[in-house]
C-alpha cells in the first residue's frame, strides 16, 4: 500500500476518533452493566451508582485513546477490557 | 497521537473544543440564563408587575385553581399546579389534554399539556397577561434546542457535554502552570492574549465549568446510559423509577365517578410534616374519579437535592398513602444533589448571581477558545496571507462561524426581549412569533456573517448587539410603568425588574466596550498593515506580532 505520510496520519485519526466515540461508549456501557449488577448495594442504589460513574469512564477512555503511543495500543486498551466485562456480564447472566 | 502527552491532548483538547463549540455557546447562553428563568418571565409578562396587594397563603391558592381546573378541565386525566413563592408570584396550572382534544392554542401550553397562568387570590385566569414561553424557552433551549425533536436535541446537547468535558480534563493535562497562568494577562499581544483570557475565565470557574458539564450529563443520565437498568432490572425503566424514586405505578380509571378530596387541608398537612416548608406543586392523576391521588412535593430550595419530598393522598378519601424522599439513599442523594447543583434551585440571590456570572465565564470561555484556534491558524497561515493568498476554507469559515455565534446570539436574545415588549399583546401565536424572532435575528447575524467575515462585521454586530441589550432598559420604560425610576429610584415593583434591566445595560455595555475596543484597534493597525505590505516583511501583520 503506498499510503504517503499525511494519508497514514490521517487514517490513524480517523481510527482512533472510532476508538474514542464508539469504543470509548460501548467500554462505559459495559462497565456500568456489570457494575451494576455486581456492586454489593440494593438494585436502585447499584445501578444509580453505576450510571453516575459511567460518565467519567468514558471521559477516562477517550484521553487513553489519543494518549497511547499508536492506534493500535489504543484499540487494545479500550477493546480488551469491553471483552472481558462483556464476558463477566453474560457469565452472571447465563449463571442467573 | 503527537509525540508527548501534554502535546496530544494539548491537540485533542484544540479540537475536541472546535467541533462543539457554537452548540455549547448556545447551551452556555441560554443555560445561564436559564439560572434567572423566573425573574425573564416575570419580566416578559408586565402584567404581573403588580402583585396581589394581599400575600395569599398556599392552601389558598391550591384551592383556587383546583376550582378553576375542576371548571376548565374536568375530562383530563391529569393537573398539575405551581403554587407561588417568592421567585414567581402567579400560579401556574396545566393539564393533559384528553386523547382527541385539540390544543387551545392560548397559554403557551406544550406537547400535550394546556397552561394557564392564574391570580393567586381570585383563581381567575389572568387573561390580560400576555402569552410567552419567557424564561421558559432559553431553558428548553439549552437543552432540547428548537426545531426538532427533543430526543435528537437531547443526544446533540448529551455528545456536545462529553465533548467538552474531554476537553477540560485534556485542557487541564496541557496545563503546565495552571496556577501561575491564573494571574497572567498580557494584553495586546496577539495570540498569546486570548490565550491568557482563554486562561483565566476557564481557569477561574474550573470547579463550576466541571460541575455543570458533568451534572448536565447526569441530568439525562438514564437516557444517555441505560445499560445499568438494562441488566440490574431487565430493562424495565418503569420497575427502575417505582423502585428508585419511589413512583406510584400508573393506576387505571375505574370509570366511577367521586368528589376529589379538598387540597387546602394537604397542603396544610404537607407543610407541617415538612416543619413549615411550603408545598411547590400539586399533582392530581385521574381527577374525579375513584382511583383518583394527590401528590403534594415540597417546593424547591430547602436542600441542595433535586429531588423533593412528596407525600400522596389518596385523592377521594384525602387519607394520607405514603410519603417519599424523607430519607434519600446514599447514590440517589448524590445524584439529587448532583442535579441540584446544575439547577441551583436552592440558590439565594447572592448564589444565584455567582452561578450566573460562573455561566458567564463559561461563555467566555467557549468564545475565547473559538477565537483562539482562529487566531492560531490564521499565524500559521500569516506569510502565506502577506504574500497576498486567500485564507483557507476552513479557517475562513471559522471566523464566519465565529462572528455568528459569538456577536449573533446577544442579538438574538435581545431580538426575544425586544419582541416581547413591541408585538401586540392580544396577538394570536404570540409566544411563537416571540421565539422566531430570535431566530429570525440570529440567522440574519449569522448569513450576513459567511457573506462577510471581516473585522467590519464584528464591530457591526457586537456593536447591534450592544445597542439593543443596552436600549431596552429604555424599551422597558417606554412600555410600561415598571422602569428603573420606579423599580430602582422608588424602590417600588418587583426587584427582579430592575435586576434584569440592570443585567442587559451591563451586557450592552460590555459589548459596546469590545467594540469599541476592536475599532480603535484596527485602526490603529491599518498604517502598519500597509507598511508591511509596502516592505513584504511578511510577519508584521497584527495577531502574529505577539509571537513572532
Amino acid at each position: 500500500m503506498g499510503l504517503s505520510q499525511t494519508g497514514r496520519y490521517r487514517l490513524s485519526v480517523v481510527s482512533r476518533v472510532v476508538a474514542a466515540i464508539g469504543g470509548g461508549y460501548v467500554l462505559a456501557s459495559v462497565a456500568t452493566g456489570l457494575l451494576a449488577v455486581l456492586l454489593p448495594l440494593p438494585p436502585a442504589e447499584a445501578v444509580m451508582t453505576a450510571t453516575l460513574l459511567s460518565f467519567s469512564l468514558y471521559a477516562c477512555a477517550v484521553l487513553w485513546v489519543f494518549a497511547a503511543g499508536s492506534a493500535l495500543r489504543a484499540w487494545t486498551g479500550v477493546a480488551v477490557p469491553a471483552i472481558v466485562f462483556g464476558a463477566l456480564l453474560a457469565a452472571l447472566r447465563s449463571a442467573s | 497521537m503527537k509525540a508527548g502527552l501534554r502535546q496530544s491532548m494539548a491537540w485533542l483538547h484544540s479540537w475536541s473544543g472546535l467541533l462543539v463549540c457554537w452548540v455549547l455557546l448556545l447551551v452556555f447562553c441560554a443555560g445561564t440564563a436559564s439560572y434567572f428563568k423566573d425573574e425573564i418571565t416575570l419580566w416578559m409578562q408586565p402584567e404581573l408587575h403588580r402583585p396581589a396587594a394581599t400575600p395569599v397563603s398556599s392552601a389558598e391558592a391550591a384551592s383556587r385553581a383546583v376550582a378553576f381546573l375542576q371548571h376548565n378541565a374536568a375530562d383530563s386525566p391529569r393537573w398539575l399546579i405551581d403554587l407561588p413563592d417568592e421567585r414567581n408570584p402567579a400560579v401556574q396550572v396545566r393539564w393533559m389534554r384528553p386523547p382527541g382534544a385539540a390544543a387551545s392554542g392560548i397559554g403557551g401550553g406544550r406537547g400535550r399539556f394546556e397552561s394557564r397562568t392564574l391570580d393567586p387570590a381570585t383563581g381567575a385566569f389572568l387573561q390580560q397577561v400576555r402569552d410567552t414561553r419567557g424564561g421558559e424557552f432559553l431553558y428548553r433551549l439549552h437543552f432540547d434546542l428548537y426545531f426538532m425533536q427533543a430526543i435528537w436535541a437531547r443526544w446533540i446537547v448529551g455528545f456536545c457535554a462529553m465533548f467538552m468535558l474531554v476537553a477540560i480534563l485534556s485542557g487541564v493535562i496541557t496545563h503546565r502552570r495552571i496556577f501561575q497562568d491564573f494571574f497572567t494577562f498580557r494584553p495586546r499581544k496577539g495570540q498569546r492574549s486570548w490565550l491568557d483570557a482563554h486562561n483565566a475565565t476557564a481557569v477561574l470557574a474550573l470547579p463550576f465549568h466541571l460541575m455543570i458539564t458533568y451534572t448536565g450529563l447526569v441530568t439525562l443520565m438514564f437516557m444517555y446510559m441505560p445499560w445499568g437498568i438494562q441488566t440490574a432490572y431487565k430493562g424495565s425503566q418503569q420497575a427502575f423509577f417505582n423502585d428508585a424514586f419511589g413512583r406510584a405505578p400508573q393506576a387505571k380509571p375505574s370509570g366511577q365517578a367521586a368528589p376529589l378530596a379538598p387540597v387546602a387541608p394537604l397542603v396544610e398537612q404537607a407543610a407541617r410534616h415538612w416543619d413549615g416548608a411550603q408545598p411547590g406543586r400539586i399533582d392530581i392523576t385521574l381527577p374525579g374519579d375513584t382511583n383518583a391521588t394527590i401528590r403534594v412535593s415540597r417546593g424547591a430550595g430547602k436542600s441542595l437535592s433535586s429531588d423533593e419530598p412528596s407525600m400522596r393522598f389518596d385523592g377521594v378519601t384525602g387519607a394520607l398513602v405514603a410519603t417519599v424522599g424523607d430519607t434519600p439513599t446514599a447514590a440517589s442523594q448524590t445524584r439529587g444533589v448532583m442535579v441540584g447543583l446544575h439547577e441551583a434551585h436552592f440558590a439565594g440571590p447572592l448564589l444565584r448571581a455567582l452561578f450566573f456570572l460562573s455561566g458567564l465565564a463559561g461563555c467566555a470561555m467557549v468564545a475565547t477558545g473559538a477565537l483562539l484556534w482562529g487566531v492560531k491558524t490564521r499565524q500559521g497561515q500569516a506569510r502565506a496571507l502577506a504574500a497576498g493568498a486567500r485564507q483557507s476554507f476552513g479557517l475562513r469559515l471559522v471566523d464566519a462561524l465565529n462572528i455568528g455565534a459569538i456577536a449573533g446570539l446577544p442579538i438574538a436574545f435581545a431580538a426575544y426581549f425586544w419582541a416581547n415588549r413591541l408585538l401586540p399583546v392580544s396577538m394570536a401565536q404570540r409566544p411563537d412569533a416571540e421565539i422566531h424572532a430570535f431566530f429570525i435575528a440570529w440567522a440574519t447575524a449569522a448569513v450576513l456573517a459567511q457573506l462577510r467575515p471581516t473585522r467590519g462585521m464584528w464591530r457591526a454586530q457586537l456593536w447591534g448587539g450592544a445597542l439593543m441589550l443596552a436600549a431596552i432598559p429604555v424599551l422597558n420604560a417606554a412600555t410600561t410603568d415598571t422602569h428603573l425610576g420606579v423599580t430602582l429610584l422608588q424602590g417600588q415593583g418587583p426587584a427582579a425588574v430592575a435586576g434584569f434591566d440592570l443585567t442587559v445595560l451591563a451586557l450592552g455595555i460590555a459589548l459596546g466596550a469590545a467594540a469599541y475596543i476592536l475599532g480603535r484597534r484596527s485602526k490603529a493597525r491599518t498604517p502598519a498593515r500597509r507598511a508591511a505590505r509596502a516592505d513584504d516583511s511578511g510577519l508584521q501583520d497584527g495577531d502574529a506580532k505577539g509571537v513572532a
